[in-house]
């Protein structure tokens, strides 16, 4: 087999001409009128920053990785490939809540439970959103007695799957379910819809470094604020 | 297990050895018990140590109710070497559930005995560190017993609604 050495663009007006037509691929052909209409509409789209965003949202869901009983292992499978979340960019199960913005409440909730789950739920940033899986999370199914407590009495819950437990497929679909409402109803979050707008947590100075003066504190007392239900929410649970 | 002569044997040393401990003996479907008195429970189980039954497999709690007295508690020993098992029971009333713990000399009883404190609301008297252990610090009330409620969720099926069923009232 012979090796053809070509000779590289070595003189000024071959890089010229390369670069000119370089640019006319990249700035399109020079058109006018209707044909520079047809051609925007054809390849332009435009959008709104809150679309885009939701979009991106949507379609980039982290998990947190958090089981808590037999659903965990139907939760598990929906990684795998038959249903393959990858598909839509939820795959990434993170380890540890700052990093997921999906919660995915798979089994029950005992009551000494229910306030760490509560805890790993506020420790998400924001935006996020729950997915309460099976029976027991959204209706406490078989264990309706004094041990269990549902999802929706201790923490915003934006989906319910129903199952005991849920295949992987109806998890995905509640997956769907949920990445069509950010992506077409972003105003049905949590906050508006528990009407607690304005009661996201703020983090005070000396919770970073708790060596820092602690006379950041007498702000209007939103700095003070870092639950977001007030304590007698959760009494019921 | 000891058969009905050997319980009969074994309950007759205990009574010379332990005035006042036992109440009756039962044996039922191959399955020897001994009802003791509640204040006993520690001469007595110390009694059936020297016997043999060195290993405490369970304490569990009961609810007789209506009947009363109302709380049984239950201990399941074991014999190791002989391959024998015997049940010492105990009744406590509700206004008085008062049981000497077993947990000074039989320290896998500590989590049981909580256990049945935090269920049935029997309280051990001389438990090193009794607290509830299922159930969260500040719950109210003991879940196992027979008039506490089921609680939980009302779950009203639209076909239920329609016909104004009501479960949890």
């Amino acid at each position: 087999m012979e090796i053809v050495r070509r000779e590289k663009a070595g003189s000024p007006e071959s890089l010229r001409i390369r670069r000119q037509r370089a640019q006319e691929l990249l700035r399109g052909p020079e058109l006018e009128g209707a044909a520079l209409e047809k051609y925007v509409t054809e390849r332009v789209m435009t959008t709104t920053l809150d679309r885009a965003l939701n979009w991106a949202r949507a379609n980039s869901m982290f998990p947190a990785t958090f089981g808590l009983a037999c659903c965990a292992i139907e939760m598990m499978a929906i990684v795998a490939s038959r249903v393959d979340s990858a598909r839509i960019g939820s795959e990434a199960f993170r380890a540890t809540p700052r990093q997921a913005d999906l919660m995915i409440i798979s089994g029950r909730v005992s009551i000494k439970m229910a306030p760490i789950v509560r805890r790993v739920y506020d420790q998400m940033l924001e935006p996020k959103w729950a997915i309460a899986m099976g029976a027991c999370s959204s209706s406490m199914g078989v264990f309706n007695n004094y041990a269990i407590v549902p999802a929706d009495k201790f923490m915003p819950v934006d989906v319910h799957v129903p199952g005991c437990p849920p295949r992987p497929e109806a998890l995905m679909h509640g997956i769907f379910k949920l990445r069509k409402k950010i992506m077409e109803d972003p105003d049905e979050g949590w906050r508006r819809r528990y009407e607690a707008i304005g009661t996201e947590e703020i983090v005070r100075r000396d919770d970073i470094d708790p060596l820092a003066d602690s006379e950041v504190g007498t702000g209007d007392g939103r700095d003070q604020a870092v639950n977001v239900f007030k304590p007698g929410d959760t009494a019921g649970a | 297990m000891p058969d009905a002569t050997g319980l009969e044997l074994l309950a007759a040393d205990l009574r010379e050895q332990v005035p006042d401990a036992v109440l009756d003996t039962e044996h039922f479907r191959g399955k020897a018990a001994l009802h003791v008195a509640p204040a006993s429970i520690g001469a007595v189980l110390e009694f059936l140590r020297g016997r043999g039954f060195t290993f405490l497999a369970s304490v569990h709690g009961l609810d007789y109710y209506p009947e009363e007295p109302r709380f049984g508690v239950q201990y399941e020993l074991l014999d190791m070497s002989a391959l024998d098992r015997i049940t010492v029971k105990l009744r406590v009333p509700l206004d008085d559930p008062h049981v000497p713990s077993v947990t000074p000399d039989w320290p896998t009883a500590d989590h049981q005995e909580r256990e049945i404190y935090d269920m049935f609301g029997v309280i051990f008297d001389g438990h090193p560190d009794l607290r509830r252990i299922l159930m969260p610090d500040d719950y109210e009330g003991h879940p196992q017993r027979r008039d506490f409620p089921v609680g939980g969720e009302p779950v009203l099926f639209t076909y239920n609604e329609a016909q104004g069923t009501q479960y949890t009232d």
